[in-house]
């Protein structure tokens, strides 16, 4: 698929400045920038969130899926994890503890979670749930706005590892958000920068952090915080 | 039930209600003949032995009508209060489910009649729908709807923008059903508080309208009726009047008292409620001499709450001049508890309990409270993840910092303002004199950050304390803010206690590292020693986890299963044996933070 041209202005303000972006099938995009940098904004026009001018080409606009920053504000505190995820299901009753069963395993969740309340899961879990509730409604792209950034470091490798076998098992296509670049390196294949609403740099996940052509993104790669390791 | 009962607001509430809710019941069955009961030697009585608050003018006894009365008082305000709830609810719910034209349309009238004044539009219901007791109630109900609209609408829009209304939407459920399942259920309880006020305030101004004779018509009566019919007579005799007077404002009292705390009872709900009773927490080893040389030493410090939460846990933590030693732990490890507890600032109805607690030499828990307070002021140095926790958003930034001089140095206004504007350029502000007349809000994020150092450096701080100062700000003004107080604390001389959830931004910056868990300090090491040294299985977890420029993408990375247990639920022995590999049967034994290596501390038992 392909994000073509799209603006997204808020009155005066244009958060999205003619952002054209490829998603190619079947892979992890990653995309970074500062907070304010029109990321989230990209996310929601492509979703169908919010309007837009411009063209998202070769996805049907209800098969996008996203999964949100903080699980405990995307899941109803309400709701049993099961009922959360047999949400976006178009099933028969009589299939949906099956899919439910599924998708709880897809993401290496116990099944038995699934008469669990959000507030009883750790939040890597809640996140593990949240992609299985979007998984449900089998997208053609799934959208992670900082799904990691909420997290703790030692869960955070778990949801980490788990968009990643979802490439490998499903082909799954994904544009996958963060300000955090070791992360965005880490599960990308396509790494692409936004800055003050433009698109600066896209290319492949080593090539950008290797040799980065744009300033922009050579100040963020000179930021990320290093861990001296002998 | 338990926060009810609580606070002397609360007693009173639950009481005064529990009465009415009696009264309402009970009072016709024993009353309910002598209320009825017509005297004719007994006229127009003021109070007596006999008839405590008079008769009237059929004889009958005040008292017993009041105590009869109060089940058709509040029977009609629980009817108007429901009418005005659900008629309230519909219209400010219709407009999420309508399409978008007629939306409009229900919230420009409820926005209309909102500023429609409520009084007018009960009596100009209650003229239309009759004379009498129907028409009060609907009147009433009509004056609440727009209330109850209004806020049904607002919380209503603040359940819609949240992401699970978003993924709902996402995943195709129509918007009636979004509205029964997600939208309504999340704001019920809310809802359901301010119908206890709404009681109140129905039950006032129908005795309001059967006063002015529009409300509840003889033989029935009310205690507006009832107020109404002794109210000529008020000077003769008071009592036949302030009887009912007084039963009107007891129950509206009680209504709202009760109104307000369940609401303030729910808004502090946020934390869970823990089971077991406070446990102790042991006291281990010799307290020994107090460190002359360091800046900050606490021996363990505990942190508690009611309901056995105690999110710290006998932490001890040693800080010497020029030294900036990281705590890192995940969230709610309770890192930020120990900062509040050593700047004095834990909150109601925390307990903060140390068998040490000493800041450049002086003992805390010792000092009267006004030095303590002038040694905090002048030597503590607090930086916080908002910059706003610290700043007043209405005051400019110069007299902000400037106040810090004259309140605890005594410097006059103009050599405090000046020191200020130099504070500012210190901390590498741009333009600071007029940065210094500016409000908070003008300055950039990364700006307010240095602003509230500046302000820390207005006295001389011995101890800066900076709470996930950099975790809200992109990683490139992360970065100039970890510089500036690199700066500031070689230059100073001082201390930093520098508290982050990042292992990554703690191994740039410190020099020592102190790793929390679970309210506990499981390892305190060099910063030299944390990539390959570390020898706590946590520490060792959280290092490997941690995804880097460098890491190998071909493999997975490492993860810890399970959760660090709540605060109500630590367990007595070694608080991560649940998500430890290496866990044994020992570890049910609380480990000791002991001597590892030089420099070097540990608790685990496998730690050799
Ligand atoms: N006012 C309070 N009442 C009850 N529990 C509290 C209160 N403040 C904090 N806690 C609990 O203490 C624990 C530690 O909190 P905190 O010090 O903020 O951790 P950290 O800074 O490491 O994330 C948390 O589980 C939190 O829920
Ligand atoms: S004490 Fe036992 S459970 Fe705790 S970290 Fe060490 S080995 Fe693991
Ligand atoms: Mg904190």
């Amino acid at each position: 698929m392909i994000i073509k041209n799209l603006t997204v202005r808020f009155g005066s303000f244009t958060a999205v400045d003619d952002v054209t972006l490829e998603i190619p099938d079947g892979a992890i995009v990653g995309l970074v920038g500062e907070s304010g940098s029109g990321k989230s904004t990209l996310a929601r026009a492509v979703s169908g969130l919010v309007p837009y001018t411009g063209a998202v080409e070769g996805v049907d606009p209800g098969r996008v899926q996203m999964v949100f920053q903080d699980p405990l504000t995307s899941l109803d505190p309400r709701m049993t994890v099961g009922a959360s995820v047999a949400e976006g299901l178009r099933l028969p009753r009589a299939a949906r503890q099956a899919e439910v069963e599924r998708l709880l395993t897809l993401v290496s969740l116990p099944v038995s979670l699934a008469g669990r309340y959000p507030r009883e899961l750790s939040g890597g879990q809640r996140q593990r749930v949240a992609i299985a509730r979007a998984l449900g409604a089998r997208p053609a792209l799934l959208i992670a706005d900082e799904i990691t950034s909420a997290l703790d470091v030692s869960v955070q490798g778990a949801v980490l590892n788990l968009i990643r076998s979802l490439r490998e098992e499903i082909g799954l296509s994904m544009l996958f958000i963060s300000h955090n670049l070791a992360v965005v390196r880490y599960v990308s294949d396509v790494v692409a920068v936004m800055h003050r609403g433009r698109l600066v740099e896209a290319g492949p996940a080593e090539e950008v952090v290797k040799a980065p052509a744009d300033a922009y993104t050579r100040s963020l790669l000179d930021a990320v915080p290093r861990l001296a390791r002998s | 039930m338990r926060h009810l009962l609580r606070t002397p607001a609360g007693i009173a509430g639950t009481l005064l209600v529990a009465l009415m809710v009696i009264l309402a019941i009970a009072g016709p069955l024993i009353w309910g003949a002598e209320a009825e009961r017509i005297d004719s030697a007994a006229i127009l009585q003021g109070a007596s032995a006999a008839h405590p608050l008079g008769t009237d003018n059929l004889g009958r006894d005040i008292l017993a009508r009041v105590l009869v009365g109060g089940r058709l008082s509040l029977g009609l305000a629980l009817i108007a209060t429901l009418i005005g709830a659900v008629a309230g609810v519909l219209l400010g719910a219709l407009p999420s489910v309508l399409p978008r034209r007629a939306a409009r349309l229900v919230t420009g009238t409820v926005n209309a009649l909102v500023a429609f004044p409520g009084l007018l539009l009960a009596m100009f219901t209650a003229v239309i729908a009759g004379l009498g007791a129907r028409g009060a109630v609907l009147g009433i109900g009509a004056a609440l709807a727009p209330g109850f609209a209004r806020l049904t609408q607002t919380l209503a829009a603040s359940v819609a923008g949240a992401d699970y209304v978003s993924v709902a939407r996402m995943l195709g459920v129509s918007r009636w059903r979004v509205l029964t399942r997600h939208v309504l259920p999340n704001i019920a309880e809310p809802l359901i508080l301010n119908l206890t006020q709404a009681l109140g305030g129905a039950l006032i101004a129908l005795a309001g309208m059967s006063f002015l004779g529009l409300g509840v018509q003889p033989p029935s009566f009310d205690w507006g009726r009832l107020l109404f019919d002794g109210f000529g007579r008020i000077y003769a005799t008071p009592a036949v009047a302030l009887g009912p007077a007084a039963a009107i404002a007891l129950a509206g009292i009680g209504f709202n008292l009760l109104g307000d705390v369940l609401a303030r009872a729910a808004s502090r709900r946020a934390t869970p409620p823990g089971e077991a009773a406070g446990r102790p927490v042991p006291e281990v080893g010799e307290l020994g001499e107090p460190d002359q040389d360091a800046v900050l030493e606490v021996r363990d410090l505990t942190v508690a709450f009611p309901g056995g939460v105690t999110p710290v846990r006998g932490l001890s933590l040693t800080v010497a001049p020029g030294e900036i030693v990281g705590l890192v732990g995940e969230s709610g490890s309770g890192k930020s508890l120990t900062a509040s507890a050593i700047g004095g600032l834990v909150p109601y109805p925390g307990e903060v309990s140390a068998r040490r607690l000493r800041l450049c030499g002086a003992d805390l828990d010792e000092l009267p409270e006004q030095e303590r307070r002038k040694l905090l002021g002048t030597s503590l140095a607090m930086v916080f993840q908002d910059p706003m926790a610290s700043l007043n958003p209405a005051l400019r930034i110069g007299g902000q910092l400037a106040e810090v001089a004259t309140v605890h140095q005594g410097a006059s206004r103009t050599e405090a303002f000046a020191r200020a504007v130099d504070r500012l350029e210190h901390v590498r502000i741009p333009e600071p004199a007029a940065r210094a007349r500016q409000h908070p809000h003008e300055l950039s994020g990364g700006m307010r950050q240095r602003a509230v150092i500046a302000m820390g450096l207005m006295g001389e701080p011995r101890l800066i304390i900076a709470d996930e100062p950099t975790t809200a700000l992109d990683v490139t003004v992360q970065r100039e803010i970890l510089r500036l107080l690199r700066e500031v604390t070689d230059e100073t001389g001082a201390a930093t206690l520098f508290i982050s959830h990042d292992i990554a931004v703690i191994g740039e910056l410190c020099h020592r590292v102190v790793v929390m868990y679970a309210g506990r300090v499981v390892e305190e090491l060099p910063v030299e020693g944390l990539a390959s040294d570390a020898a706590h299985p946590y520490t060792r977890a959280l290092v490997a986890s941690l995804p880097d420029m460098e890491t190998d993408r071909s493999r997975p990375l490492a993860s810890i299963p399970g959760r660090q247990p709540s605060p109500a639920e630590v367990p007595d022995g070694c608080a991560f044996a649940d998500r430890c590999e290496l866990a044994s049967a020992k570890c049910a034994e609380l480990p000791p933070l002991i001597p590892y290596r030089a420099g070097h501390r540990v608790a685990c038992w496998e730690a050799k």
